[in-house]
């Protein structure tokens, strides 16, 4: 299968993380922009050679179906909002917000970053995955904190002790798995092993598993940005620069559930322990209702679209809580097009503050009149992510409401209403964005919206028409998942 | 195992959640700092002992990591930033002595509570450990919900992960500690050392977090 001489897995790591090192001493920013979008790319094409067949699993690396695809999603968004990114960036250099040091540092954090994520999403090491999310919660904080303004601060400080204590109960979750596998496995790498623990986990105690799963569900889950553990979620995001706030809700959100799935297969392949989904269930309902009834409240365009991924993230966690052929397909469907529509509508939102010089929606007006391009991809956006047809979030809404009425027609009410407040909410904003005599200034903008336009349309094909190749690989790993 | 293994690991485990109720009711910021050294101390001689029980030497590393970063390199760093930026010295907490130790009382029960009954077929020693390491957890935690200050709180959280590194050391045979330990310590130090501390006094004139509540981004 595989005709390179190497794992394909530590060429797609090492490219990051050599950029990484390489960007720290890049001076000038149109190199560093550049050298930073030429990195992402080849990440994706070192990504994309997975397509041809997985390496053998190892003690430090595991390649599924799963991963695979939460990989190629990973590396196509860093590579789309690297190009982003480099707009954006010469954007913040022409205005004065963002001086030369500080974009050494941003572009080596933005590697990093990658890095992290793509090592959390190969890492057969429970305690190497752990290690991974670590790093990306610092690289993340760190890039938070880029502006240095006092909001800023404070959010990369809310953050930074919110998700610190986030991943410090998710370590003691991963101690805990290891006390319960290590009777049955002996002691040593072997019992953090997820691939070696899959197989045995059957005679492992499954009250210490239970305990295990609370921690790392809150621990893991604060990442997600479950509700009540979601205040750190809306400051970061509003106060970074927006291509972070784009990789955050895009992608980190998603490693972030990743992790706790490969917990939860642990615990359904244990098959005597509690059931994770009813958990799974509460959390993701209440992130969306909570978010979607506090969409309507908010002042900042950033922080709108913060809450509007709390509530992806809900409708997601709660597709992984129902299991199931189904639900779970619409729950990988979901989290791919949430990723692609959220982090398009960012670039969107990064070119509207940019041009307006401001984040408050009531500022911000007419965009389709004033800059066309980016006030009708707002709208296709923001339309998509609320989930009207026949964009591929609707596909995956319709999925899982149908499934959830068949299995459980109860949950299913909260759930329609929660989609349906939300659609509510971001609609009536929308309206005040795109449409009406146009605010502020009305000069165009230079930079590019090509990311905007090709997430979209893939957003829009997917809606319309899955390939049957990626239909067959999904079907895959909800089996995977149980 | 001879019993003075046992009794030993028990004492050094017993000392570290002592250490914690000490940081609990600290009003003074050189006080807290100090407690949190001792603390981090006896950490690592735990760590030590139970490299010398489990004969496994990388605890060995983790007890010389623990000693030399926080018990001696963190708190002389966070004296010097105290005295350097002339940073008030007492402690503003949320809540008074008395409520503090029985909401860290009631915590430890709970943590004994939760983990004697699901470790039955591990050893005594290490589902002790366990719970007392669950404690320092908590408390940690109770140290930094109840501090408005930013040392106060990084503080909590350095105590919050010595509980983890309690937990660690004590299961048989875990592996990467000494990973996970200095990931931990990047974290801290980049973000306290680096960043904040300069940035917030810079911006604020205090590390009272409580200044910091204004400044929502919606609240204009």
């Amino acid at each position: 299968m595989i005709f390179l001489p190497v794992n394909p897995v530590h060429i797609i790591l090492a490219l990051p993380f050599l950029s990484a090192l390489g960007l720290a001493v890049v001076g000038p920013h149109r190199l560093a922009t550049r050298l930073n979008a030429l990195a992402s790319g080849l990440t994706l094409v070192a990504a994309s050679t997975l397509l041809s067949g997985f390496p053998e699993t190892t003690a430090l690396f595991l390649v599924d179906d799963f991963n695979a695809y939460l990989a190629l999603l990973t590396a196509f968004v860093g590579f789309t909002t690297s190009l982003f990114s480099a707009g954006y960036i010469e954007h913040e250099v022409e205005t004065g917000r963002l001086k030369p040091p500080f974009l050494r540092f941003y572009h080596s954090m933005y590697q990093a970053f990658m890095f992290t994520m793509l090592l959390a999403l190969f890492a057969n090491n429970l305690g190497v995955l752990w290690v991974a999310v670590e790093g990306a919660t610092l690289t993340t904080v760190l890039m938070v904190s880029l502006y240095r303004t006092p909001a800023a601060l404070e959010a990369a400080w809310k953050y930074f002790i919110l998700c610190g204590v986030g991943i410090a109960l998710a370590l003691f979750g991963t101690i805990l798995i290891y006390l319960a596998a290590q009777p049955v496995m002996g002691g040593g790498t072997t019992a953090m092993t997820w691939s070696d623990m899959m197989g045995r986990m059957n005679r492992v105690s499954p009250e210490l598993l239970n305990l295990a799963f609370v921690f790392i569900l809150i621990g893991y889950g604060t990442k997600v940005g479950l509700v009540p553990l979601h205040a750190w979620l809306p400051d970061a995001h509003a106060e970074g620069p927006t291509p972070i706030s784009a990789v955050l809700s895009g992608l980190l959100l998603n490693v972030a559930l990743y992790a706790v799935l490969r917990f939860k297969m642990l615990m359904t392949a244990n098959g005597q322990t509690m059931a994770p989904g009813p958990l799974m269930i509460l959390l993701g309902l209440l992130s969306l209702l909570v978010a979607a009834f506090t969409l309507y409240r908010r002042r900042d365009i950033k922080r709108l679209f913060a809450y509007s991924s709390i509530e992806h993230m809900g409708i997601i966690t709660f597709a992984f809580g129902m299991g199931g052929p189904v639900a779970n397909f619409a729950g990988l469907l979901h989290m791919s097009m949430h990723s692609l529509t959220k982090s398009a509508i960012f670039v969107a939102v990064g070119l509207a503050t940019q041009v307006k010089g401001t984040q408050q929606i009531s500022e911000i007006r007419g965009l389709t009149t004033s800059h066309p391009a980016i006030g009708w991809g707002l709208v296709v956006g923001v339309l998509a992510i609320a989930g009207a047809p026949p964009f591929g979030i609707f596909l995956s809404e319709f999925l899982l409401v149908t499934s959830t009425f068949a299995s459980n027609p109860l949950l299913a009410l909260p759930l329609i209403a929660g989609i349906v407040i939300a659609f509510g909410a971001l609609i009536l904003r929308l309206q005040s964005l795109a449409f009406g005599a146009p605010s502020g200034s009305v000069e165009p903008v230079a930079t590019s919206t090509f990311p905007l336009v090709l997430h979209m349309i893939i957003v829009l094909v997917a809606g319309v028409w899955l390939p049957e190749p990626l239909v067959a690989w999904f079907q895959s790993i909800a089996r995977l998942l149980g | 195992m001879p019993s003075i293994h046992y009794d030993i690991a028990h004492l050094l485990g017993a000392l570290v959640l002592l250490l914690s109720f000490a940081l609990l009711y600290q009003r003074r910021l050189f006080a807290l700092i100090k407690m949190f050294a001792i603390q981090s101390a006896a950490l690592g001689a735990a760590a030590a002992w139970q490299g010398y029980i489990q004969d496994a030497p990388h605890l060995y590393v983790t007890a010389v990591l623990a000693l030399g970063m926080k018990a001696v390199v963190i708190p002389v760093a966070l004296h010097r930033i105290i005295v350097k930026l002339n940073i008030a010295r007492t402690i503003d907490t949320a809540l008074g002595v008395g409520p503090t130790m029985i909401a860290g009382v009631s915590l430890v029960t709970l943590s004994i509570l939760l983990v004697l009954p699901v470790t039955s077929d591990v050893t005594a020693l290490t589902r002790e450990d366990l719970a007392l390491a669950l404690s320092v957890v908590l408390l940690g935690l109770l140290t930094m919900i109840t501090r408005r200050n930013a040392i106060g709180q990084v503080v909590g959280f350095m105590s919050l992960e010595n509980g983890l590194i309690l937990a660690a050391v004590g299961v048989q045979g875990m592996p990467l500690i000494v990973e996970m330990l200095v990931a931990f310590a990047v974290m801290v130090a980049f973000i306290i050392f680096g960043i904040f501390f300069f940035h917030i006094r810079e911006r604020f004139d205090t590390l009272d977090l409580h200044d910091l509540d204004s400044f929502r981004g919606e609240s204009r």
